[in-house]
């Protein structure tokens, strides 16, 4: 083998993160909820064999949690995304090739003499530097490694797939990385039920029923590496920021504070990126299973006359589509802004309406906002728009401290 | 990088000579994927100048040995104190007479979570 593939996978990512700063909770079962609260998003091994069910909501686990004294914790994203971050920094320690699937997974490719014991240097270490533990699977091809680390994950979080072919036939094909639930009834109406027996399927007929992604699939299982590393991650095409409100809004005044907060935040977001906009859409709606309530939904998208990445031009445009979106007397439980038309901030074209001399100066003015807000925490410096009280801010009641992000948050130790 | 503006015609003397400001996350932090920063609560270690409120910087990248001092977590709790080894006998020292050392047994769980390098005091 030249080369191998490796899929790194923290195990139950969330609860793992608490547990670094919180050594009380090995052994105990714990629980991660979505946004808003609302339901179960990360489970410990102590949790799932209690029956609680990814995506469980609260409200029907309530008993469950209360009788076996189940740790409930907010997503702590501030928390997740920069131990994250350690996770895939201590990765490139071993390869420069890395690919950061998800926040919680990251394909590395590493040479053909790479064995066990390299793997547990790589498991150990990651775990001695940031404390979170996580399974490997090792594969010539990147749907090989992530068979690999399933079973990995079952048995002493390190596993080479060498000689997939019987292993491949216990493998339901549902269960194959890219095999989603439309192709999964094609292949069983085919008879094709197991990995193996799609490994084995004519390429040519492959690639009739379900195209190109399905050749590489099948390529890929047989060992051939089909699907490349992707160490710089693609542009983004669009960035969109919602959320479900921590109480309904009723006013104007509350949705235009929402509004204004997720464009700033997706404004920054690009920056970050060093793009510009030049489509932006709001949306607004009421919740979905109210029983008494009709249902609204409804969005507007506003073009931007010059690419733009600055909040307070971007939150003019946003405050103005959500206008004649906003219907009083209706409770809203949840609003978005989507930003499209991306291209790279470079790119920028004049806008002949307006003094590159003013524009200048809102860019300089935007640098000094994401500083002082990169410095201070997120929301230090805002808009007016963006209101002081946010009483419609997502519920995270019982979120812990965000231990690596904030000065007066960190861990206090005796 | 600092840009030295001077009449026309006259190069700065210093030009050739400008180096990088001093950077005390690069000066400080080895690992930067493996440090944390802990906040002091308690004065079981004054002895050695680490009071409470201070900031302590903590790298799980460096191997702890005897004399080290250590952030542990003994049955769950995290502490911070001196760890001393001797024949295959494990203790955590206190830097305070107030205190008294932590004797590690078959009985207890424990675990060193990280070395602590570097201890900031603030005085103003």
């Amino acid at each position: 083998m030249s080369r191998y593939i490796a899929l790194v996978d923290c195990d139950a990512f969330y609860v793992s993160c608490e547990r670094v700063f919180n050594p009380k909770l090995e052994g105990e079962p714990v629980i991660v909820l979505s946004n808003n609260d609302g339901c179960a998003v990360a489970r410990s091994n102590e949790a799932k064999a209690l029956g609680i069910k990814m995506g469980a909501p609260v409200f029907q686990i309530r008993e469950l949690i209360a009788q076996h004294q189940v740790q409930v914790f907010s997503s702590n994203y501030a928390l997740y995304g920069n131990l994250s971050n350690r996770v895939m920094q201590t990765l490139r320690n071993f390869t420069p090739e890395v690919e950061v699937y998800s926040i919680d997974e990251a394909f590395l490719a590493l040479p053909g003499t790479c064995d066990a014991t390299a793997l547990t240097t790589i498991r150990e270490t990651v775990k001695r530097w940031t404390g979170i533990p996580v399974s490997i699977g090792l594969a010539s091809t990147k749907t090989l490694a992530k068979i690999a680390n399933h079973q990995a994950k079952r048995q002493g979080g390190i596993y080479i797939l060498d000689q997939p072919a019987a292993f491949l036939a216990t493998l339901p094909v549902s269960e194959v990385w890219g095999i989603g639930r439309q192709s999964t009834k094609k292949l069983q109406a085919h008879g094709i039920t197991t990995a193996l027996d799609l490994q084995q399927v004519d390429l040519r007929w492959i690639r009739q029923q379900i195209g190109i992604v399905g050749v590489r699939i099948v390529q890929e299982l047989r060992g051939t590496p089909c699907l490349p590393l992707e160490r710089v991650p693609p542009l983004r095409k669009s960035c969109c920021v919602s959320r479900s409100f921590g109480r309904l809004v009723t006013t104007l005044d509350e949705m235009q504070e929402a509004v204004a907060t997720f464009t700033a935040r997706a404004a920054y977001k690009l920056r970050r990126d060093n793009l510009t906009a030049s489509l932006l859409t709001v949306f607004i709606a009421t919740n979905r299973f109210s029983p008494d309530q009709p249902y609204y939904r409804n969005s507007a998208t506003v073009g931007l006359s010059c690419p733009t990445n600055d909040t307070i031009a971007l939150t003019k445009a946003a405050l103005q589509a959500l206008e004649p979106l906003y219907q009083a007397g209706k409770q809203y439980q949840k609003a978005g802004v989507w930003l499209g038309a991306l291209t790279p901030a470079n790119q920028l074209q004049r806008d002949l309406f307006i003094n590159p001399h003013d524009q200048e100066r809102a860019r300089q003015l935007m640098r000094v906002v994401d500083t002082l807000n990169r410095q201070f925490g997120a929301g230090t410096v805002r808009c007016a728009a963006e209101g002081l009280r946010q009483l419609w801010q997502t519920r995270v009641q019982r979120r812990s401290p965000r231990y690596t992000t904030r000065w007066d948050e960190l861990l206090q130790v005796p | 990088m600092f840009i030295i503006s001077v009449p026309a015609g006259f190069p700065s003397p210093a030009e050739d000579f400008v180096e990088g400001p001093l950077d005390l996350n690069r000066y400080l932090i080895h690992h930067p994927a493996a440090t944390f920063f802990v906040r002091v609560i308690g004065d079981s270690m004054i002895g050695v100048g680490i009071y409470p409120n201070d900031l302590l910087i903590v790298d799980r990248a460096v191997t702890a040995v005897s004399g080290s001092i250590v952030i542990a977590v003994v049955n769950g709790e995290l502490t911070i104190k001196r760890l001393h080894q001797r024949q295959g006998q494990v203790s955590l020292v206190p830097e305070n007479p107030a205190y008294t050392p932590i004797e590690i047994t078959a009985a207890t769980t424990f675990e060193v979570w990280g070395v602590v390098t570097k201890a900031i005091h603030f005085l103003a």
